[in-house]
């Protein structure tokens, strides 16, 4: 186990170290600087910021150096356009929020998506069955950023039952999280549903009736471990998908997390956060992938470390 | 003797529709698509979603670009949807005819996820093609490079090229394409694994055929009922990334618009009773979507032989 952990360590970590510097020599191949913007400044002073920002330096050296300020010091260096402030400081403040409903969806997509795929697919034809299908047919064409304005109009405007925006508390986070865990939720239903059914015809299933087993203890104990890999192994991309839609729900919203701060420093040309923001966001896809892994190894006694 | 021969070909004729009816992939193909509804009406939909953003245009009684000053400031009274006005759809916040804007947004909207997908398709084949037909430790290598571009979140990469290179459609365009072009290539090395060992690859390379030739006459045509499947399904996928990005005002740019510029837009009035500015483009959304949807899992049932 621990040398099939370390193995995938030994991807993850080139993979976050070629982000960063992918992402840093993008944005030091794009056309103008941080300071070319709207006036032309004079040379001294240009000079002089770009030395305030390390940025005379040959680029190896920034791309060394912006590297060991994350790796060493957690430090992903100062914004270009609000000069008073870092983007660690950005970053501290939206970030809680974005993991707060961030995990909520995931658990809410996760369990909700899990029991209605079994429900579905232990009662197969049936008008559970069918209402889950449709659902996740549904559930498709409509993402976050459709999800989010129809939630708006119907429990906000129409109903009056829920705000439609902000973050105070408990029941501000209704909205945010079905807006944001609805089409994950279909999917993990989708795929548990379907995985469910395979299952449910093995051989192992048929020894459990069997021996006369309760239907329950079937489907609990021999059936739902087998069921899972399938959706396992979706939950890599559905957490990609999730961080994705955080944006989106953060700029509906009004929210106030990360994705807020990369929505704006895209807009002002902001690139020292958008990096933070975009390596911050791929350190933890890759993170999530390697728990990920790990969890499929231990749930899968076919895979060998 | 002529009569002879055309009754010979006749023959021949008649045998060889029911042997190709019977027997060919692409005509068994076709049947089982033509017989499963769903798909069928999610082709409909498609032809109308089509014509609508090829001929809608000549209907509109206004262009996409003119402001109707009649409705200015009072859009939530007098630019709903009507047929007196002109406005089928309604305008938009600033009197611009919504029809219109619509016909164009879907115009748009399709074109990136086509080219988006073509994109993708074109790369992910040539890609996974190569990886499995050379195989070895050239294969171990690409695959480890797909791996790692997988787990990388593409949306902020995207939006950070967008932002660099200037909002230009083109970057969105490629961009769009070029974030998901790792599924296609997976699948298709593959399947490109399982025809390597046939006798008609080996009986090619036992007359010399280059590698690449190879891969090109014998390997990709074999494939193409796989790509046909998996390029449509990623059609919709683009879509919803344009969609996504133009959504957050990082897309296409004014006096361009797309669907999701336009469901942005709606959404943003919705709390001053302007129903129609969300509902007509996120209706064509919708349609579009599922169309794709129901045509790709169509094709997928009549193509691909392990899903039988």
């Amino acid at each position: 186990m621990l040398t099939y952990i370390l193995k995938r360590l030994a991807v993850a970590i080139p993979t976050l170290l070629l982000l960063i510097v992918v992402s840093f020599v993008l944005m030091h191949s794009a056309p103008g600087g941080p300071f070319t913007a709207e006036r032309e400044l004079p040379p001294e002073v240009l000079a002089n910021l770009n030395a305030k920002y390390g940025l005379d330096a040959p680029l190896w050296r920034q791309v060394l150096n912006y590297v060991w300020g994350i790796v060493a010091h957690f430090d992903f260096g100062p914004s270009f356009v609000y000069k008073d402030r870092s983007v660690n400081e950005i970053i501290a403040q939206g970030f809680p929020i974005t993991l707060t409903y961030g995990c909520l969806s995931f658990l809410v997509a996760v369990t909700v998506g899990v029991s209605l795929g079994i429900a579905a697919a232990i009662r197969q034809n049936s008008w559970l069955d069918y209402a889950a299908v449709g659902v996740s047919i549904g559930a498709q064409v409509l993402p976050n950023f459709v999800m989010a304005p129809i939630l708006v109009l119907v429990f906000t405007l129409w109903l009056g039952w829920l705000p439609g925006g902000g973050w105070q508390g408990p029941e501000y986070w209704i909205l945010p999280v079905v807006a944001l865990s609805t089409s994950f939720m279909a999917s993990i239903a989708r795929i548990t549903r379907s995985s469910m059914l395979e299952v449910l015809t093995q051989n192992h299933v048929r020894t459990a009736r069997a021996k006369g087993l309760p239907e329950r203890r079937v489907i609990l104990g021999h059936a739902l471990k087998p069921a899972l890999l399938p959706v396992i192994s979706y939950l890599g991309p559905a957490f990609v998908g999730m961080i994705t839609g955080s944006v989106v729900v953060d700029i509906y919203f009004s929210t106030g997390g990360i994705g807020k701060a990369f929505v704006d420093s895209a807009l002002n040309r902001d690139y020292a956060v958008m990096m933070g923001v975009t390596i911050l966001m791929g350190a933890l896809t890759i993170l999530f992938n390697l728990v990920v892994d790990i969890l499929y190894g231990w749930i899968d006694p076919k895979i060998r470390y | 003797m002529v009569g002879q021969a055309e009754k010979i070909e006749a023959v021949a004729e008649r045998l060889g529709a029911r042997a190709g009816g019977g027997r060919s992939l692409w005509a068994d193909a076709r049947r089982r698509f033509l017989r499963n509804r769903a798909a069928m009406a999610g082709l409909a939909i498609l032809v109308f979603v089509a014509l609508f953003a090829l001929c809608g245009g000549f209907f509109a009684q206004w262009s996409n670009e003119e402001l109707d000053y009649m409705v200015m400031g009072q859009v939530a009274e007098l630019g709903g949807p009507s047929l007196e006005t002109g406005h089928y759809f309604g305008t938009d916040d600033l009197g611009r005819d919504l029809f219109a804007r619509t016909v164009q947004g879907t115009q748009i909207s399709l074109a990136v996820g086509v080219i988006g997908a073509l994109i993708a398709c074109v790369f992910g084949t040539v890609y996974g093609a190569t990886a499995g037909y050379v195989g070895g430790r050239t294969d171990g290598i690409m695959m480890r490079l797909v791996d790692i571009f997988m787990a990388v979140p593409y949306m902020f990469v995207l939006i950070l090229l967008l932002v660099m290179y200037g909002r230009s459609i083109t970057i969105l365009f490629i961009g769009v394409g070029m974030i998901s072009w790792m599924e296609m290539a997976r699948i298709v090395r593959g399947q490109t694994l399982s025809l390597k060992g046939r006798e008609f690859i080996e009986a090619a390379q036992a007359t010399g055929v280059p590698g690449p030739v190879i891969i090109a006459r014998h390997v990709v045509p074999n494939l193409l009922g796989v790509i046909a499947v998996y390029a449509t399904l990623l059609v919709p996928l683009m879509i919803l990334t344009e969609s996504f990005i133009s959504f957050l005002g990082l897309g296409v740019q004014e006096p361009l618009t797309s669907l999701g510029a336009l469901i942005s837009e709606g959404a943003g009035t919705i709390a001053y009773g302007t129903m129609w500015q969300l509902g007509f483009p996120l209706l064509f959304f919708v349609l579009t979507l599922f169309g794709f949807f129901f045509v790709g899992d169509g094709l997928r049932d009549a193509l691909d032989p392990k899903d039988r």
